[in-house]
């Protein structure tokens, strides 16, 4: 540990903050007492739907398609999720059954 | 306390997936934070109050390098910075949430955000109980993943690689939902297409600003299009 205590304390109390503004500033912004602009409230309601979106590709940023295995163990399971999940509907099943697949591709348990 | 124990009943269900990931993420990040050198007091101090995945584990780096407050900071800043997007996304559903509202905004990390947005209490739930219950099982969830991995990582030796896929098998189930929920796809495709474009031009390290303002751009130009044709 090349940090003091008291210097860790401080780098943590900074993420802190710094992770607390970014979830509090459009509440802050925005209170609910006030007339939140209609381009904001606009954004409220597509964001979520492009948000999941940002997500997926955040979580899939490391896969390398140059490099094996070519993001081929990631295909196949986002390919297997898509097929469970508009067949059965079951979210559950279709999160662990892909979650599952994966592992084995992974750990070249098959192929 | 009838009604509370109903929110938790209903509840606990959705958040399984994110059980089994921040089980697993937590644990991962305990056993990293022992290797630097940080005992399950820090990992649980951390954990509990910063309660930010990624940013946790970016930040092992700012806890063994040189002391930089200020970056430290700022760095906070652009790691979570997509947070933003949740914040307005929430604006209307966290609206009369009263006093449960602080620790709703304080937990909406991206799997609590995923929750939170694409699930609404069920009918006669008490929905301020409801979204206070899956959040507070998330963080509850973080933080004995990280004791776990802090005192336990030594001794587990299955393999896990690959279970953090748990994760982004969520965001694929949540990302179908929210297609099967609209006949309006462009916000969906948007948010799709636009960091896969940013991810080639800027690289993983710095393509997540650059995602946020390319579809902040392309949702205001079609803002006439979209407006009022989400609900269906």
């Amino acid at each position: 540990m090349t940090l003091t205590p008291v210097q860790t304390l401080i780098t943590v109390v900074m993420m802190v903050v710094g992770t607390v503004l970014t979830r509090a500033i459009p509440f802050i912004l925005f209170p609910s007492n006030k007339k939140t602009p209609t381009f904001v409230l606009y954004l409220g309601k597509v964001l979520p739907y492009s948000v999941i979106g940002l997500l997926v590709i955040y979580c899939l940023k490391g896969v390398s398609l140059t490099n094996p295995p070519y993001g081929i163990p990631e295909a196949i399971a986002i390919v297997c999720i898509l097929i469970l999940h508009l067949w059965k509907s079951n979210t559950l099943l279709s999160i662990g059954a892909g979650t599952v697949i994966y592992m084995l591709l992974v750990q070249n348990l098959i192929i | 306390m009838n009604q509370k124990k109903e929110a938790f009943k209903a509840a606990f269900p959705h958040t399984i997936p994110v059980m089994t990931g921040y089980l697993f993420l937590g644990a991962a990040y305990g056993i990293l934070m022992n290797t630097k050198g940080f005992g399950i007091g820090w990992t649980l101090f951390i954990s509990v109050f910063v309660f930010a995945g990624s940013m946790q584990y970016v930040g092992v780096t700012l806890l063994t390098s040189i002391f930089n407050p200020i970056y430290a900071f700022l760095l906070t800043l652009m790691v979570n910075a997509r947070h933003l997007f949740y914040g307005i996304s929430m604006l209307e559903k966290y609206q009369g949430t009263g006093k449960f509202k602080p620790y709703l905004v304080f937990g909406l990390t991206d799997e609590t955000f995923s929750i939170q947005c694409s699930i609404d209490a069920p009918k006669g739930i008490d929905r301020n109980w409801f979204m206070f219950f899956i959040t507070l099982l998330d963080h509850i969830y973080w933080v004995i993943g990280s004791a776990i991995g802090s005192l336990l990582g030594y001794i587990v030796n299955f393999n896990t690689e690959g279970l953090d896929f748990v994760l982004t098998a969520l965001f694929v189930v949540i990302f179908i939902n929210q297609w099967k929920s609209t006949k309006n796809h462009i916000p969906a495709l948007v948010g799709l297409i636009s960091p896969i474009i940013c991810l080639l031009i800027f690289g993983q390290d710095g393509f997540i600003i650059p995602a946020m303002i390319l579809i902040l751009v392309i949702l205001t130009i079609f803002r006439g299009k979209l407006e009022g044709g989400m609900e269906e």
